[in-house]
């Protein structure tokens, strides 16, 4: 079993991704869901991903593990991750890392383990399959994760179907299973989504500090802006299968740069309160298959001028380490 | 085989973008006969299955031997001769005519048990779903008991003691595929039942009786009459199958299952002509087959 | 557990008792009196007489019905009015034959079934997959006694590789060689034919509707090697599988009356034709009977193994 390879750490970028693109061919139309996509994560670094349904956050994320289903999707552009060329890597390759160098967190944790293992069984086979080790071994080495994850009774849920777990317990289950390879990076999909408001804030506590306990990159994908504010270094804002505004996260929420960004920073609960009306940015997502030339929020933006329809504008910086996509942002 | 392929996008994010066509009641059946139309399977089967009803329905008038008199020195005259196309049997009675005309029982075999069945079994299944209480656990434990027996043991055993004869194979060959019709008529009058919409039409004030007759029963029938088509060629079959035994037709009756099994002496002799009608059989319930799969994909709406 | 396993047979008892009324039911629709349909005709007065205490003829029919059960819990399943032999007697020679026969149909067939759907579903989409489909229509569409008959004129009559009939030497000892071997195929095959076709549509069905859930998604983003996603396939696969095929094999052992009949096998369905034709009411009656009991049986083992299998049931069972 082939170790994947292991190249000079700690200065190597985590992911490096450039101008990607992926397409989905479905009946007789194409989806473009991610329209030309450069992103960067350091070691150790936290980055969200933030946008609606539709904003092409999750194709994104299950792109940099190749897990789009292959004989619909069309990828361009360039994916390294951890070293490996995602792209070009063969199947035996892509498996070798998968679990072990990086490892994913799903959003509904009740369907994305399997019904009829024990939550146990499916911890232990990733630790055997990638490190070697006996069925006794692994099965130790489950509960100290579970009890990392602060599951209690942690032998005794060994044995327990997921189905017998409740949503929170399964979930911190999911996030045991995705580390127990000791991954470099860590992906999540809307991990808090599906759990109940209290959990929530408990998962991403959670997260936060095992991201820094062992010092893991960590790409997190939501739509909700209080996960992204507890967790982000960074934040990456997607609209329409673009990056429409990059920035760190306390300068992101002091001063949003594009119109899209202000809108989901408005619209919060939080900015609501003080008797203010609940401010929504109008109009809905634009369909992937039939994208205009120019900016794709156009239609939902108060700040909308001429230029704007023409063409698509590029990431323009008014500061280091920000970076957003609007004809307004003034250049450095 | 290939690498382990993801066959469908968990949690698609492009169906989020894609507006829902919203479905009119009448766009659903014109949707239902446009996919029909795409289907080319499905309508070479019902074509072939029309053809045959034609075939059969016009015998008397089209079948150029009489079939129950022949002469035996034409005895099993191969396939092709001149003046019997397909060939003779072992009486010397033209295979032609005696297909068309074999066909007249065989269908009629076929067909009636299933018709009655879902007659009678769509009324118990559909009483059964909406009543719900005793009624339905009534219904239900009883159709359980029938479903004890293997199909094909139960039609048999009833054949057998009520004796040979086309009305006893039909009353035996409804009897078994009346449970599984109560069980998709209830099934389906239960689901309708707890729709949304049947709420709020008896939130609005409309009384039982319309409620079933306007909103369910379209519904309902359609279902179970899609699935009452997936059973005709078992039917076929079954039926075919107790004329062979000697528990359906009798001599010199024409029929499909009894021509395989007086042929059946000859196979050594001429076994071209045994394999006719059993591939009369097979054609019709093919066919069959094929539409009634055609259908159910039809009218599937997430398809 | 246990209890759940309790409550299945205790629940399969009332469906025995119902099954077992219908079979005792079935001299009654026969038409003629009931003593014409248990004793020869040639009988004297007195037999008929003792017959008709013995079995209660004059009695209320519920009652009749207790008694032909307290019999037949005995074991008494009346006397073959063809041969005289106690009925139980002719069963149990020819049962053996048809679970032979039954056995030899199943094992081969149904885990041809089980590959090609699953290569089926594997496929799904492209012309691997249509192929099977085509297959699986066709093969449920067969009449397969006449496909019986069909594979008698190629593999006997034409080409002399396979005989026409008979069961050799089945029922007087079994040798795995040619000799016995080669009755068993073409009945196997006929008898197989329906059966194969439902439980490849079914394979084809279940394991592509796993293939598209999430958690394949999950067990790819773990890296894990072909073999163990497999494993996972099937066990998510096996229970609605196993059920099927469990139906299925009932209907082969109890519905074989028309492949024995193609074939000459001396079995309970061949047994089943000749009682009809002689009008062998006791033993027409009985052999019902013993078939649907085994169905019930099995029906009632498949359950249990379904619960076996699928962590599910059992664990919501019990609570």
């Amino acid at each position: 079993m082939t170790q994947p390879r292991k190249t000079n750490l700690e200065t190597e970028m985590l992911v490096n991704v450039r101008d990607l693109a992926v397409t989905f061919a479905t009946g007789g139309s194409t989806i473009n869901a991610v329209n030309g996509v450069d992103l960067d994560l350091a070691p150790r670094e936290t980055l969200c991903i933030l946008g609606e349904s539709g904003s092409g956050k999750s194709v994104l994320l299950r792109s940099l593990m190749r897990l789009n289903p292959a004989r619909r999707t069309h990828v361009t552009g360039s994916i390294v991750v951890c070293g490996h060329d995602i792209q070009r890597a063969p199947e035996r390759e892509l498996a070798d890392l998968r679990g072990s160098v990086v490892a994913m967190v799903f959003q509904e944790p009740l369907t994305a383990f399997d019904p009829v293992f024990t939550i146990g069984r499916q911890i232990s086979e990733t630790i055997m399959r990638h490190e070697g080790v006996s069925r006794g071994d692994a099965d130790r080495r489950a509960v100290e994760l579970l009890e990392l994850v602060q599951v209690p009774m942690a032998r005794q849920r060994l044995a327990m179907y997921p189905f017998e777990l409740s949503g929170g317990l399964r979930q911190r289950a999911m996030i045991a299973m995705a580390l127990s390879c000791r991954p470099r990076l860590l992906l999540a999909d809307e991990p808090t989504t599906a759990l109940d408001a209290t959990v929530q804030i408990q998962i991403i506590v959670l997260l936060r500090r095992l991201q820094q306990e062992l010092g893991m990159g960590l790409i997190l994908v939501t739509h909700d802006i209080g996960v992204a504010t507890e967790t982000a270094d960074r934040v990456a804002v997607m609209y329409a299968g673009r990056i429409v505004e990059q920035s760190p996260i306390a300068e992101f929420v002091a001063n949003p740069l594009h119109p899209y960004s202000r809108g989901l920073l408005g619209a919060t609960i939080e900015a609501a309160k003080d008797g203010n009306r609940l401010k929504t940015i109008m109009g809905a997502p634009p369909d992937l298959s039939r994208l205009p030339p120019g900016c794709a929020f156009l239609p939902r933006c108060e700040r909308a001028v001429a230029e704007c329809r023409s063409v698509m504008p590029s990431l323009r910086s008014p500061s280091v380490g920000r970076a957003a996509r609007c004809v307004h942002v003034e250049r450095e | 085989m290939s690498s382990i392929e993801l066959h469908d996008m968990p949690q698609n994010p492009a169906s989020s973008t894609v507006v829902a066509q919203p479905i009119a009641a009448g766009g659903y059946w014109a949707g239902v006969r446009r996919r029909l139309s795409r289907d080319p399977i499905t309508l070479a089967g019902a074509g072939v299955l029309l053809v045959m009803l034609l075939l059969i329905i016009l015998a008397p008038w089209i079948a150029p031997y009489d079939p129950y008199h022949g002469q035996i020195p034409l005895r099993l005259k191969p396939i092709g001769t001149p003046s019997h196309w397909l060939g003779t049997d072992e009486l010397g009675r033209d295979m032609l005519t005696r297909l068309m005309y074999g066909g007249r029982l065989s269908w009629i075999l076929g067909l009636t048990p299933v018709a009655l069945a879902l007659v009678i079994g769509g009324a118990f299944g559909i009483v059964a779903g909406f009543a719900g209480g005793w009624l339905n656990t009534l219904i239900m434990r009883v159709t359980d008991v029938f479903y004890a027996f293997p199909s094909v043991l139960l039609a048999i055993a009833i054949s057998g003691a009520l004796g040979p004869g086309i009305g006893n194979a039909i009353i035996s060959l409804t009897l078994i595929f009346i449970p599984p019709i109560i069980r998709v008529a209830e099934s389906a009058a239960v689901s309708v039942r707890n729709l949304d919409y049947v709420e709020s039409a008896r939130s609005s004030g409309a009384g039982s009786v319309t409620i079933v007759v306007v909103h369910v029963l379209p519904n309902v029938l359609s279902h179970i009459f899609v699935y009452a088509t997936s059973l005709v060629g078992l039917s076929m079959i079954l039926a075919a199958g107790l004329s062979f035994l000697g528990l359906g037709t009798k001599p010199p009756e024409a029929e499909w299952g009894l021509m395989l099994n007086t042929l059946r002496m000859s196979i050594y002799s001429a076994p071209e002509i045994a394999f006719l009608p059993g591939l009369c059989i097979f054609l019709t319930s093919v066919c069959f087959n094929l539409v009634s799969n055609g259908l159910r994909s039809a009218m599937d709406i997430r398809a | 557990m246990l209890t759940y396993i309790l409550r299945r047979v205790v629940y399969a008892l009332p469906i025995a008792l119902c099954v077992s009324f219908i079979c005792f039911m079935l001299i009654h629709i026969a038409p003629g009196d009931p003593i014409s349909a248990i004793v020869p005709p040639d009988a004297p007065p007195d037999v008929i007489q003792q017959v008709r205490v013995e079995y209660g003829l004059d009695q209320p029919l519920l009652v009749q019905f207790g008694i032909w059960l307290s019999h037949v819990m005995a074991g008494d399943l009346g006397r073959s009015l063809a041969t005289g032999r106690p009925v139980l007697v002719e069963i149990r020679a020819a049962l053996g034959n048809t679970v032979a026969l039954g056995l030899a149909a199943a094992i081969p067939g149904f885990s041809f079934a089980c590959l090609i759907g699953a290569i089926a579903a594997w496929n799904r989409g492209n012309w691997l997959d249509r192929a099977v489909s085509g297959l699986a229509v066709t093969a449920v569409s067969i009449p397969y006694y006449w496909l019986g008959i069909v594979l008698v004129i190629v593999f006997s009559v034409h080409l002399n590789w396979l005989p026409a009939m008979g069961a050799g030497s089945a029922g007087r000892g079994w040798h795995f060689n040619w000799n016995n071997i080669q009755y068993y195929i073409l009945p196997a095959i006929t008898l197989a034919v329906i059966p194969i076709g439902i439980v490849t549509r079914t394979v084809r069905g279940n394991v592509s509707e796993i293939l598209s859930q999430d958690f394949v998604t999950t067990l790819v983003a773990k890296g894990l090697r072909r073999r163990t996603m497999l494993l996972h396939v099937i066990k998510n696969a096996a229970p609605n599988t196993i059920t099927v095929m469990g139906l299925q094999f009932g209907y082969l052992i109890a519905g074989s009356i028309l492949v024995e009949t193609v074939f000459a096998w001396p079995g309970t369905g061949l047994l089943l034709k000749d009682a009809i034709f002689q009008r062998d009411i006791p033993l027409l009656q009985g052999i019902v009977l013993v078939l649907s009991i085994f169905f019930v049986a099995l029906n009632l083992v498949v359950d249990i193994l379904q619960t076996i299998v699928d962590p599910r049931i059992k664990r919501h069972a019990g609570r």
